[in-house]
């Protein structure tokens, strides 16, 4: 459903973050996306999102070339993205961001039943501005929700479990393997936890800006372990 | 009433044919309906130059309207309301003000309200303020606000001027004996040529009072603004200012807030902030399927909620 054909992406000053990622993304699939840090997969999620523009490559969404689309055009189309620092904003509240993500005016039972998959109770949130007054997990929690509520064809998540508590994590873990079981869409996951790269279709391995490696997370997943092992990171080999 | 008021009656005091409780409508310097009632006598002053509210001891629940309305060009009118509100009282207080103007020549509205509560009195305060009208009409409104909070009062205002008024200065003073707390909830939008002025000065004077002053104004095409304030804490207090301005187009602002303590343990804090929508503010929005324009209008209307 998602096919990236030799993507590259340089930032202004010049810098190749991205330097040549092919890949097709199967529908229905939970494919997680992991890697050292820097190694650029939040720039892959930002040009996927269309928060960056490929220097060169294209992106197909079911078919369509969306290499010159914007960010609201591949929205519409079905892709949503969970932002790794989740915004703020002064007056807007939960259950305004949530009823615009959803597309309609939720019902408090509906907004119960998405704010429960991220661990909050909505009778204390929906009223709530999304602003300094809640914390960093509350926000991350927040954010997730707000693509839950999209029931989008493509999610994509950013570092997930950053800043979020165990209990909430598990339940976060539930609600992927939900809509992966009910193929109720595609996801893809930027994650360097565990108990996410457990429940993986497939595991993609991106570092400086390359896939080094990807396949089924039964291939992949002993490979990495193994490598936690090792006094040297694996995924730096050559 | 003119079908002008009428119109202008629904948008700043939520008029739906009738108002529930005590109420004074002022329509271009004249009374044009008056309704008071078992505790809350409304009366007018001896010299003509407006009205009085009597508000009973402990009365609970009770509502006041006072909306006054300038409806053509040419006309300024200028009132003078004392709210006197007794001791254990717990009332709304709806005073919006709506200005129609067309073609040319200028509107103008000045109410002066001077609020007195008595010991452990609690009082909201709800204002809203319109400019409608076509051509080159000048719509201007100036309200003057003088509080009293005795001890153990609290006063709640909230203050709303989204449109149509191209000149405004608004001035709030207010002095606060022990355990008085004054909330402010200001909200300003101008656009075009409009100029808009707030000024606040509390003097906190007994133990244990607080005021908490918020305000959030957009200031967008050629428009501007300045937002002074001066909180005093004369005596053990508490004083929050919470200024907020976001820019669009060719707006400006200018926000000048001070804090004066003469006291050890009076704890007086600012903050400020001034600029455009942040860009990722709208980044988010559009992958929730917004334009940019869509998620510009959401952020600046949830922003003065």
């Amino acid at each position: 459903m998602l096919t990236l054909e030799h993507i590259a992406w340089d930032i202004p000053d010049g810098e190749n973050i991205i330097q040549d990622i092919s890949y097709t993304v199967g529908e229905g699939k939970l494919i997680v996306v992991t890697g050292p840090n820097g190694g650029g997969k939040t720039s892959l999620a930002k040009l996927i999102a269309g928060l960056e523009k490929p220097t060169s490559g294209r992106i197909l969404f079911d078919g369509e070339d969306i290499t010159d689309m914007d960010i609201t055009g591949r929205a519409k189309k079905g892709i949503a993205y969970a932002f790794q620092q989740p915004v703020r904003f002064k007056g807007l509240l939960v259950r305004d961001l949530l009823d615009l993500a959803a597309g309609e005016k939720l019902t408090e039972s509906k907004l119960c039943v998405l704010l429960e998959k991220v661990g909050l109770c909505a009778r204390e949130y929906i009223g709530r501005e999304i602003n300094a007054g809640l914390s960093g997990g509350e926000m991350k929690r927040i954010e997730i929700a707000t693509v839950l509520a999209r029931k989008a064809k493509l999610s994509i998540f950013d570092e997930p479990e950053a800043g979020i508590d165990l209990w909430s994590f598990s339940k976060l873990v539930e609600t992927f393997q939900d809509i992966q079981r009910e193929q109720e869409g595609t996801l893809l996951i930027i994650s360097h936890q565990e108990r996410i790269l457990e429940i993986a279709d497939e595991i993609v391995v991106i570092a400086k800006g390359k896939v080094r490696t990807h396949g089924p997370k039964d291939e992949i997943l002993p490979e990495l372990l193994a490598g936690e092992k090792r006094a040297a990171c694996p995924l730096e080999k050559k | 009433m003119n079908q002008i008021t009428e119109q202008l009656l629904k948008e700043v005091s939520d008029y739906n044919g009738e108002f529930k409780g005590a109420y004074n409508i002022r329509e271009d310097g004249g009374c044009v309906g008056r309704q008071s009632t078992e505790h809350i006598q409304i009366v007018s002053k001896e010299d003509g130059s407006g009205i009085e509210i009597h508000i009973a001891p402990q009365t609970k629940g009770e509502k006041v309207f006072i909306p006054a309305c300038v409806t053509r060009s040419n006309v300024s009118d200028l009132v003078y309301n004392d709210f006197f509100v007794g001791e254990g009282a717990d009332v709304t207080i709806v005073a919006g003000c709506g200005i129609h103007a067309d073609n040319e020549g200028e509107a103008k509205h000045n109410g002066i309200h001077r609020f007195y509560l008595e010991k452990g009195a609690r009082v909201l305060y709800q204002e809203k303020h319109l400019g409608t009208g076509k051509g080159k009409a000048f719509r201007r409104i100036d309200p003057v606000t003088d509080a009293y909070l005795k001890e153990d009062a609290y006063l709640e205002m909230d203050t709303v001027q989204l449109g149509g008024v191209d000149s405004t200065v608004r001035k709030t003073a207010a002095k606060l004996d022990a355990r008085a707390k004054l909330i402010v909830r200001e909200r300003i939008m101008t656009n075009g040529e409009d100029r808009a002025k707030t000024d606040f000065v509390v003097e906190m004077n007994g133990d244990d009072a607080a005021v908490d002053l918020i305000s959030r104004s957009v200031a967008r095409g050629n428009s501007y603004q300045e937002f002074d304030s001066v909180i005093k804490g004369n005596s053990r207090c508490h004083g929050h200012s919470e200024c907020d301005a976001i820019l669009v187009d060719q707006g400006r602002v200018l926000a000048s807030p001070a804090l004066e303590a003469a006291n050890l343990d009076a704890e007086l804090i600012h903050e400020a902030a001034i600029g455009k929508i942040a860009g990722e503010q709208i980044i988010k929005l559009q992958t929730l399927g917004l334009t940019e324009e869509e998620a510009q209008e959401m952020i600046i209307s949830g922003f003065l909620k």
